[in-house]
Formats: C-alpha cells, structure tokens, sequence
C-alpha cells in the first residue's frame, strides 16, 4: 500500500526560483536562506519519495477570474512552467502520478469533499519552487507531483479547519492506494506577508513562529485560527498559510520534528519551512 | 468540536471585519465583481503579443475592454491603491508590473508611502510591525 511518510512546509516566494535560475543562492541576500534547506536536499535525496501531493496555490497563471475551483487536483500526466509574464522558468516539465491523483480524487469526494478535476494545465512558481528549495537543479525532476491547487485569493478563502479535514481525507486516501509509494504531503506559502495597499511589507515573526509551534504540537488548535487573524497579524498574504494546515491534518495527531527555519526577509515575504514526520 | 457543531460563521459580520484592516483591500467577491475585467485586462497581459500590442497603444488596448474611466485612468497612471479600490487584484495586476519590467518589490513600494529604497530598507530591517496595523476600529 502508499505510505505517506512526511510532510513539508515552505514558502514559496517567486524571487528565491530567480535566485535558483539565475545562481544567486549562495550571495549575502539569498545565502542565509538557501542554508535553511540545505538540511532538507540532504534528506530527500536519502528519503526518495516516489510521490509528493503537492499543495500550493495559482497566482493568476492557469487560472483566471472565469473560474475559482476552492480546492482542485491535477489527475493530468504532465504540466508545463507557466508563463508569468517574464517567459516559462526555465525548470524540467513536472510529471504527474495520474493513477494515484485519480484515485485521490474519487476517494475525496466520496469522502464528502467536492474537488475540482484539473486534466490539463500549466504549474506556476507556487508549485516549481518549492521543487527547486528542496530538489535544486536537477534535469528531471526526482519524483512525480500530484498537484492540489486551493484557491487563497478570493474571499472567502476555505477555513482552517475545512483545509485540516482535507489533510486527514488526503492521508486516508493515500493509504488506501494499493501500490507500494512513498508519498509525501507538502503544504505551501507564507509567511507573513502583504503585498498590497498601504500596508504592504509587514511581516510578523512572532506570530509566525508560534505557528509553527502549533503544527508541530499534539493539540490541533490551530486548525481553529480564523482568517481574521491571519489578515490582521500576517498581511493579507499571510492567508497561505491555511494551505500548510492541508499538509499537517494529513498527517496525524501526533508529529516529530525534523526540521525547521525560518528568515526575514526575502523581497516582501518572511521565508519558513519545516519538515515534519507522523508520530502516532 | 467537530464538523456538525460548530456554529455556522455569520457571513454579515465576516465580512465586516474583512474591511477593518488599515490600509489592505481584501479581495471579496464584492470586489471580485468590480474588478471583474480590470483583472481580466491584466490577465491578457500574459501573451508577448498582447504585451506588445499594449505598449504600442496603451489606451486603444484599453478601449477595447468594458472598464470605466476612472478605471482605464488608473491603469494609465499605474496607480495601483486606486485599481485596488476598484477591484482590482495584486495578483492580477502583477502582469502590469512584469510588462513594465518592474520586481514585484518595487511594484508593491508603489502602493506604500515610501519609495522604493525605503521600502527595501523596511525589509530587510524585519518588515512593517503589526503593531498599530492590525484593526482601524481597535487602533491596536
């Protein structure tokens, strides 16, 4: 059967892929960041997961204001870079697990959650960031994706709580996939950011860190947070965060550490990341 | 508390709380709706040809979609809090800023009441403090 193994969180911020495209990583501004991760590359070169269901969110780049799908999955076989404006990233094509994704989703709405079936789309820097933080710069990339696009833009935004249920039903899916996969859940986004209005630029370390100390605690309060707070504390942004609360319902009550980081600023955003592993 | 018996959310005052955040429009379906095509104008923006089409003629591109004046103006003037208070969204609008070749940081500083220096500045000294930025009725 599928085993969920691990989840990730991380930022996903567009400038840390031009810094990747353009070999700026290891510079005083991009440096401390990318150190944060090295930790992980480490790792997932040793974990090899066959599977990452990978939850982030469209900026505008597959979809439009035509259609707003709350929660989507690609079952598709593969997805292209997007064009965000300045021409596709120049990373490898992500390649689907259409059997798994299918399967995923069948055994979502059955289990009460409507999903929106995505067969054919582009992947902007929401998705192909975070594979290069954790994969760097390979030709291919190591592992197939099942993407699950949320919508955090237009309000309102799924509720905390309705992303953890999601996590949970995702975990029961994955294990009822009768391949032998290490799968891993990563939920994207954030920090604290605001990217509009007057107020654009705050950040929040304080709230972010205790955050992540709610995910990793046995206590699922912070499936509670209403977006509200998230507005008021982490910048109209912040909200991305719900996504996290995906990656961490799937994976249980309990989770061990390990690792986490977190750093101030990169351009508009505040940068976390943590990797977690079910404890039960 | 599961599911099944958790108050349902008052959508009234969810949405009044929505507009009680300094100097953030947060994009409601009220807002969606208004800005329905100014985001869908941005959106074209995604194709070289349409970006060069624009750039030939900004305001004949602009004629051509259903906006309104103070509309086509603001996005002349790439005055972005207004296109926000007209419904435009960041995300959308962000295809402005990469077919006027501007980082999104810079785009943003815009909006604030710095230039762009003193916004990089705020950055990298920890960002804007929620502290007095969280509620316009609590002033807290």
């Amino acid at each position: 059967m599928a085993r969920l193994t691990a989840g990730v969180g991380s930022s996903h911020v567009p400038l840390l892929g031009v810094a990747v495209d353009q070999g700026k990583t290891g510079d005083d501004y991009f440096g401390p960041i990318f150190a944060g991760y090295e930790w992980t590359r480490e790792w997932e070169k040793a974990e090899k997961p066959d599977v990452v269901v990978l939850v982030y969110n469209d900026h505008a780049s597959a979809f439009d204001m035509k259609i707003v799908p709350t929660f989507a999955i690609g079952c598709g076989e593969r997805y292209k870079p997007a064009d965000e404006g300045w021409g596709p990233r120049k990373v490898p094509d992500v390649e689907g697990h259409a059997d798994l994704a299918w399967h995923i989703a069948q055994s979502l709405i059955l289990d009460d959650f409507d999903m929106t079936i995505i067969n054919e789309m582009d992947v902007d820097h929401g998705l192909t960031v975070p594979l290069s933080m954790m994969f760097g710069q390979p030709d291919k990339w190591p592992c197939k994706v099942v993407p699950l696009a949320v919508n955090v833009v237009t309000y309102p935004v799924p509720s905390g709580n309705r992303c953890w249920a999601l996590g949970e039903a995702i975990a029961r899916a994955v294990a009822s996939f009768p391949e032998d996969l290490n799968v891993q859940i990563w939920g994207t986004g954030g920090m604290s950011h605001q990217l509009q209005g007057p107020r654009a630029g705050l950040l929040n370390r304080e709230w972010d860190n205790r955050f992540l100390d709610m995910l990793e605690s046995e206590d699922d309060a912070v499936r509670w947070i209403p977006h509200i707070e998230y507005l008021r504390e982490t910048g109209s942004e912040g909200i991305e965060m719900v996504m996290w609360l995906i990656m961490r319902g799937a994976l249980g009550k309990k989770v061990k550490t390990l690792h986490r980081h977190y750093h101030i600023p990169c351009s508009n955003t505040a940068i976390g990341h943590i990797v977690l592993e079910p404890a039960d | 508390m599961s599911e099944q018996t958790r108050p349902s959310t008052d959508i009234h005052a969810y949405l009044a709380e929505l507009e009680d955040i300094p100097g953030t429009r947060v994009y409601t379906a009220a807002r969606a709706r208004k800005g329905y095509h100014i985001n869908q104008f941005a959106m074209s923006l995604m194709t070289h040809e349409n970006r060069e089409r624009f750039k030939a003629d900004e305001r004949a591109y602009l004629d051509e979609w259903p906006i309104s004046e103070e509309a086509k103006q603001a996005l002349l003037k790439r005055d972005y809090n207004t296109l926000l208070d007209l419904g435009g969204n960041v995300y959308f609008l962000s295809k402005l800023f990469s077919t006027d070749g501007l980082s999104f940081a810079e785009a943003v500083s815009t909006m604030t009441d710095m230039t762009f220096p003193e916004y990089r500045d705020m950055m990298l000294k920890g960002g804007r403090s929620p502290i007095g930025n969280r509620s316009i009725k609590g002033g807290y």
